[in-house]
């Protein structure tokens, strides 16, 4: 923690914090303090560095991340780590609505539970929630894998494309072409990995079901109009 | 003695006016098929529009421009409120956003260099940013669309501004549409979709609802970007006043306003016929809306839909754009509707001037399709230069109307400088009915 870069936001600006965050030559370890719920932190980050936000976070906390990995030691708002690309994002809170929202990539971890539409619009990114997700997340997930370790609320993987979800709780139900999947051996092996990474050690991957799209929908056929 | 001759008369053939041709074989195709249509390009039916509107010119009390000899300057600078890198535009048409996928790759190219070459801007669209638009295009424009297809960082700070996406005048309240014919491997790719599928995407935007949000992305994205790049709100036009001021609220540097008439890749004729207002409608509300928070001219207003010529343009600055777009009118100066495609078109059911199946991707012109045959017949360098040659004249049309009314700038014209030709151009307008100074809703009526 020494050897931590400290950044006070009680002391200089939003702009001037990101700035100092977002060039491709940052280095090494930085902490956010009084962090007060700002919106946008440590955003659009381009380099390897670690970062720490030493309280809760508001909107977008890491959007558009490449290469940097963050940990919120609180809560984080609506779209936390939203479009990331690359690197990781670690709540140690719960995440509001849209956790992940768009990721192309990267690992995010929440330890909490996650709000509604967690991993909406998911374009790769690799998110493990700890707790429970609400309603219509993984809606329209493109690719990448959400992992559930609670339960997950209504209409999970709605109009879902070719991201996997994994939940080890309770499905409230299921959204418009997503359906159980038999569990593979490499499914099984991604799941422990990404388990692995997240630091969860309590839940074997044994203990979850896959869940995928019955792709239904990809073409449009009447017969599915009930489906839309 | 009876005249076996005389032929009884018999009555004509009458089409009723409720159950016209056109709606008894649509009728006939949902029933066959079990799907709504879905088609390119922008409403058909007929709409109170900028011909409309008529300048008056000068007169003894109002004197002209010289025509060729006096300057009257055209450039507009957009992105002043907060952006630190404004953009500054030669002549005050931009391309507006269209996708590669929605678009060839030679289409996309061609549009940049004809906007290059005038020194005005070009688009992205729902399916993110090619190297070959952002190589060819001196001003590019890049969409923060509901779907965030190919959507990236370094794209983002690549941009010149960001446009985000919220509604478009085709489809106010619709996603973006791409059939199975046109996700082709690479735009299949970008968008990291399975290959072929029917794209429908989402019609809201994942991580915000409402005006306090977009503010507050607003502000995620200018983070991400240095406060440098100009960021616009593109709306459809559906509640200007409201729109406009809402956008203003969050925050945004330029409001694109798309009427009705704007054009589309692909989306239902229901949708495309019958949501929205006509752009004629809406550009005065969205005026006011600026006005009245003071930001006239401040936050610049683009506007979009059926904007066609010199004289389009010009109408709608004088009513108090600031700039305008053009999508279908550029696709058109491509090569799209050629009467030399006649037999082409022939083959697909449609002739010159009708043709609006862009979601099928077979365009003979090449422009509206990912077949590699077809977009290999447009020659980008070719386009390019039509393009530029478009953009040209409808800026010196504007130019030659704009002095013809005694204005040093395109932006000096003004509503005095119109009158109505009717009384439903004149309601919504505000400009007062030919030979009288009256409109409705002046002066209690």
């Amino acid at each position: 923690m020494s050897n931590m870069q400290e950044i006070d936001l009680v002391r200089c600006t939003l702009r001037e914090a990101n700035s100092q965050l977002q060039g491709e030559d940052a280095t090494g370890a930085w902490i956010i303090r009084n962090p007060q719920g700002r919106h946008a932190l440590a955003v659009g980050l381009n380099a390897p560095i670690d970062v720490v936000i030493d309280g809760q976070a508001g909107y977008y906390a890491g959007g558009m991340n490449k290469h940097a990995n963050i940990t919120i030691e609180g809560n984080a708002g609506p779209g936390v780590a939203e479009n990331m690309m690359s690197g990781s994002t670690h709540v140690r809170g719960n995440a509001s609505m849209a956790a992940g929202a768009t990721g192309h990539g990267g690992l995010l971890v929440i330890d909490g539970d996650a709000g509604a539409r967690c991993g909406i619009s998911m374009k790769g990114i690799e998110i493990v929630v700890r707790g429970s997700v609400g309603h219509m997340s993984a809606f329209m997930a493109q690719s990448g894998t959400l992992v559930i370790c609670g339960d997950a609320g209504e209409a999970l993987g709605d109009s879902l494309y070719e991201a996997k979800i994994f939940v080890r709780g309770e499905v409230r139900s299921l959204g418009a072409d997503c359906e159980e999947k038999d569990m593979t051996a490499d499914d099984l092996a991604h799941l422990r990995s990404l388990l692995d990474r997240a630091g969860v050690s309590e839940y074997p991957a044994d203990s979850f079901r896959l869940y995928g799209s019955a792709r239904r929908l990809y073409h449009f056929h009447v017969d599915n109009a009930a489906a839309y | 003695m009876t005249d076996n001759t005389k032929k009884t008369p018999r009555t004509k053939p009458r089409f009723s006016a409720t159950f016209d041709p056109f709606t008894i074989s649509e009728i006939q195709r949902a029933a066959a098929t079990g799907i709504y249509d879905i088609r390119g390009a922008g409403t058909k039916r007929k709409l109170p529009h900028f011909d409309d509107l008529l300048f008056l010119g000068a007169s003894i009390s109002r004197y002209p421009l010289e025509g060729y000899r006096e300057r009257c300057d055209t450039d507009v600078v957009l992105g002043t409120r907060f952006a630190k890198k404004p953009i500054h535009l030669k002549t005050p048409v931009t391309i507006a956003g269209m996708s590669f996928g929605a678009l060839s790759a030679q289409a996309k190219e061609a549009l940049g260099r004809g906007a290059s070459a005038v020194g005005t801007s070009t688009t992205t669209g729902d399916g993110g940013m090619t190297p070959e638009e952002r190589g060819h295009s001196s001003t590019l424009v890049y969409q923060y669309l509901p779907s965030r297809y190919g959507m990236n960082p370094d794209d983002l700070r690549r941009a010149d501004a960001i446009e985000v996406v919220v509604g478009q005048g085709a489809k106010p309240g619709g996603g973006g549409m791409l059939l199975g014919q046109k996700i082709s491997s690479r735009v299949a790719r970008m968008r990291d979709l399975p290959e072929g599928i029917d794209q429908r995407s989402a019609c809201r935007h994942p991580d915000w609802t409402g005006p306090d949000d977009l503010e507050i992305k607003i502000e995620e994205l200018r983070e991400i970007t240095a406060w440098e790049k100009p960021i616009y709100i593109k709306v459809g036009a559906s509640r200007p006043y409201y729109d406009v001021s809402l956008a203003v609220k969050a925050g945004a540097d330029v409001v694109v306003l798309d009427g009705m008439q704007g054009g589309t890749a692909a989306t239902q004729e229901v949708f495309i016929e019958h949501v929205g207002l006509p752009i004629l409608s809406a550009i005065r509300p969205a005026v006011q809306a600026l006005q009245d928070l003071g930001m006239h001219r401040k936050v610049q207003l683009i506007v979009s839909g059926g904007i066609r010529s010199g004289a389009d343009m010009a109408k709608a600055l004088a009513l108090g754009a600031d700039a305008v777009a053009i999508g279908t009118a550029a696709l058109i100066a491509l090569g799209d509707q050629s009467p030399e495609l006649a037999d082409e078109y022939a083959r697909l059911g449609t002739v010159p001037g009708a043709y609006d199946d862009w979601q099928d991707g077979r365009d003979p012109a090449g422009i509206t399709t990912q077949d590699p045959e077809l977009a290999a017949r447009l020659d980008p360098i070719l386009g390019g230069r039509r393009i530029a040659n478009y953009l040209s004249v409808m800026t010196m049309e504007a130019q030659a109307i704009a002095r013809a009314c005694g204005k040093s700038h395109l932006h000096n014209l003004e509503p005095e400088d119109l009158v109505a030709l009717t009384m439903e151009a004149a309601a919504m307008t505000r400009i007062p009915l030919a030979g009288t100074e009256w409109y409705p809703g002046r002066q209690g009526f």
